[in-house]
């Protein structure tokens, strides 16, 4: 039997379909309209509301979504847990705010997503009848969940960046960035490498590079929301990067580090300094294969002239627009940011907290030593770009601060080529 | 995929050997085939409203969509607006590798952005899929070929060949992350220090090898089910006639495995063409390693619109290569049971 010729096309196209449609998945939420929901609506009503966060591995957030229903029975929250990988909660996120899902009253958002769910309109506006109280929290948290001078959401939980140092070898860790490179002699002559932070070409890089550009005194953008990038500040910090790549001081293997290879090659006695968060101070000081744990000093990441602009990490709360029970929303909200949960997730989560008491709090410090020193790094953090274009922004950093870095274009084009790309995603097309 | 490759060459043959209905059409028989075609339409319907609702809805909405401007900002309010319809421009701008400029219109894409890497993309994609796929029909042959011996032990080889097929591409993918690390085992094993995701032909060849590693046995398997299929006598009789090993492998074994080749061949090409998540994970699209699939993936958070124009294109670029396939080199999906039926005659 033959089949007709004209059908070979159409069988060749319902293979082809087949095939695809698994890349496909990710792009079926449609057309993103704008306009959002009505922030004037809801604001009274109480009652059952859903919480929605990422996969709670270290049993935080269940004994206090336990805590806060035993307390209000007419009001329970249902805790829906997401997979632990950041993209896959965006965009699920993202797919329910589009279908205009009143099911997901509080999510939690990452501090880069603020800008990105308020500019869609997703996001209820924390002022007037919905205010919180931000005035114990540290400034640079709250400036990570306000979008063009509205806050959207309530810092959750904050990271900052430590400099991680051999006590052994150097006696007083580095305050400035110069200060560190002349201290790298020292890595020489113990045969280790010196500096190494997160420099392979993924978010960890944009991390790495606005801090460089931040702590030297530079922006990535500016308080509109406008690159600035060519500016002597930005082209000093990008510059202090790539000139230490190419000299040595980050070892050649330093661009192809995350956190985690970056973490072990500080832990097996590999590096003199590592930047990277305070997950590494357990580890490194526990883990029964780590060479340095007697060795470990903390300091903040040095800077131009003092500490450093570390980037900013952590979590924020936001309510949506479309929940209908808002009231109670705002409640959970403010229960999940007080300080009882707040020192909870510090003690059960290891998670920094937002607001700056805790942070010379004695039970806290006794348990997590490094606090003082990362409330010095969150203090003088900067969130990472705020803005609603924030995944091309990202991009735009990644790819051509490793290009600089690597020695392969001048930091004068790179930081150019930044600058286009990130004024031609803001243009929309 | 196990279970679907493992009953293949059993059932093959059988197909292969039942007799052929299909006789010259009477007059009478006529009105039956019209009934049966009925029939038939009413089973098939299901079948074809459900492919209908899951794959030609979300297609026929992609395209849409890809007409339509991303969301833009409104710098009074700060909120995002729809963008209205573009017409051809999202295909306009990814071919052109054209971005919007600041003062409006368009302007090349300076580097850092997506639009800048289309052409560098579908590049790699192309050297991805032609660099990978002969490798792993080569090794793929060499593979079903001594598969298709019957020696002690032949069936725990064959489960043991499809392990990395078994293996999730993801998995893979961080093993291999893990190999290829600076202190890895790669460089560990053979005393070297290559930076493997840190350079551009380094990045490009771990991609490969991981690649080939995961898919060599799924080709290896097709190839066997064709091999399976060749009688063992057409051998025998060639080697009465004195033809050498050289001569029996290139007039028999060859022209004879072609179909199942091709076909073998032809999936392997798609699959590769939209390569995903090995690169993904292995180099982040580092160091010239991006594929169309992840510029797709990473446009869809950067706006929706554009991102459909980009995985429609890059469909039809899937699609030419497909026709070229069947139409030109003979892989023959759609008439296979026809075309074995011939070789019996």
């Amino acid at each position: 039997m033959k089949t007709p010729k004209f059908l070979l096309p159409v069988a060749t196209a319902g293979i082809l379909a087949l095939t695809l449609s698994a890349c496909g998945g990710g792009g079926g939420g449609g057309g993103t309209q704008a306009g959002g929901g009505d922030a004037a609506a809801g604001l009274d009503g109480r009652g059952p509301i859903t919480y929605v966060q990422g996969k709670d591995n270290s049993n935080v957030v269940r004994p206090l979504v336990a805590k806060w229903n035993a307390a209000h029975p007419n009001e329970k929250v249902t805790f829906k847990e997401q997979t632990d990988q950041a993209d896959q909660q965006h965009d699920d996120i993202v797919q329910h705010f589009q279908a205009k899902d009143a099911g997901y009253d509080v999510v939690d958002v990452d501090v880069v997503w603020t800008a990105e769910f308020a500019a869609k309109g997703w996001l209820q506006p924390l002022k007037d009848k919905m205010a919180i109280d931000t005035s114990a929290m540290l400034k640079p948290t709250v400036d990570s969940g306000t979008y063009k001078g509205t806050l959207y959401a309530a810092p959750q939980t904050s990271d900052g960046a430590l400099l991680y140092y051999r006590k052994d070898l150097v006696p007083t860790p580095p305050k400035t960035w110069d200060e560190m490179m002349s201290m790298c002699s020292i890595a020489k002559k113990n045969n280790i490498g010196c500096y190494a932070g997160q420099f392979s070409k993924y978010e960890g890089l944009t991390v790495n590079a606005s801090e460089a550009i931040n702590s030297a005194g530079g922006s990535v953008l500016d308080k509109d929301g406008k690159p600035s990038l060519n500016t002597p500040e930005a082209k000093a910090g990008l510059e202090n990067l790539a000139k230490a790549y190419a000299d040595g001081n980050i070892p050649k293997e330093g661009i192809t580090f995350q956190e985690e290879l970056s973490r072990q090659a500080f832990q097996s006695g590999k590096l003199l300094f590592l930047r990277n968060w305070p997950y590494v101070y357990n580890l490194a000081t526990t883990e029964g294969s780590s060479a340095v744990k007697d060795k470990l000093g903390i300091a903040p990441i040095p800077g131009a002239t003092g500490a450093g602009a570390s980037s900013l990490g952590g979590h924020n709360l936001a309510v949506s627009v479309y929940s209908k029970n808002k009231a109670t929303a705002l409640d959970f909200l403010k229960f999940m940011t007080s300080e009882e949960s707040e020192k909870f997730y510090a003690t059960q989560g290891s998670l920094a907290p937002v607001l700056g008491s805790l942070y010379t709090d004695k039970d806290l410090v006794a348990k997590l030593p490094y606090l003082p020193v990362l409330k010095t790094s969150i203090e003088n953090a900067v969130p990472r770009p705020v803005t609603p274009f924030y995944p091309a922004v990202t991009k735009a950093i990644q790819e051509n601060a490793y290009s600089a870095i690597k020695g392969e274009k001048p930091v004068d084009t790179a930081l150019s080529d930044m600058q286009k790309s990130i004024e031609s995603a803001g243009a929309g097309s | 995929m196990a279970t679907e490759v493992g009953p293949t060459p059993v059932k093959a043959p059988a197909s292969g050997g039942t007799p052929i209905h299909h006789g010259p059409k009477g007059v009478g028989e006529d009105n039956q085939i019209l009934s049966q075609g009925k029939w038939a339409s009413w089973l098939l319907a299901p079948t074809i409203i459900a492919l209908g609702i899951v794959i030609v809805y979300p297609i026929i909405s992609a395209i849409v969509m890809s007409f339509q401007k991303d969301a833009g900002l409104d710098p009074a309010t700060g909120l995002f607006t729809a963008g209205g319809p573009a017409g051809v421009q999202n295909y306009v701008n990814w071919i052109a590798q054209q971005c919007a400029a600041p003062a409006g219109g368009t302007v090349a894409c300076p580097p850092g952005t997506l639009g800048a890497q289309f052409w560098s993309a579908t590049a790699t994609t192309f050297f991805f899929t032609v660099v990978t796929v002969a490798f792993e029909t080569v090794l793929g042959f060499w593979m079903a070929m001594i598969m298709a011996r019957t020696f002690k032990g032949r069936s725990l080889v064959r489960a043991a060949v499809l392990v990395p097929w078994a293996i999730p591409t993801a998995v893979t993918a961080k093993l291999w992350f893990f190999i290829f690390a600076f202190e890895g085992i790669a460089n560990q094993l053979f005393n070297t220090t290559i930076l493997w995701t840190g350079s551009e032909w380094p990045a490009k060849w771990a991609v490969i090898i991981a690649d080939v590693w995961k898919t060599t046995p799924f080709m290896a398997l097709l190839i066997l089910a064709g091999l399976q299929m060749i009688p063992a006598e057409v051998y025998e009789a060639a080697k009465v006639d004195g033809a050498s090993a050289w001569q029996r492998f290139r007039m028999i074994t060859l022209p004879l495995v072609k179909p199942a080749l091709m076909v073998a061949i032809l999936f392997r090409t798609l699959d590769a063409l939209r390569m995903f998540d090995l690169p993904y994970i292995l180099t982040g699209g580092a160091n010239n390693t991006t594929t169309l699939s992840i510029l797709v993936i990473n446009q869809i958070r950067q706006g929706f619109n554009s991102a459909a124009a980009l995985s429609t294109i890059t469909f039809i670029i899937i699609f030419l290569v497909a026709f070229i396939f069947v139409r030109f080199l003979g892989a023959n999906v759609v008439e296979q049971s026809g075309a074995t039926g011939k070789g019996k005659k």
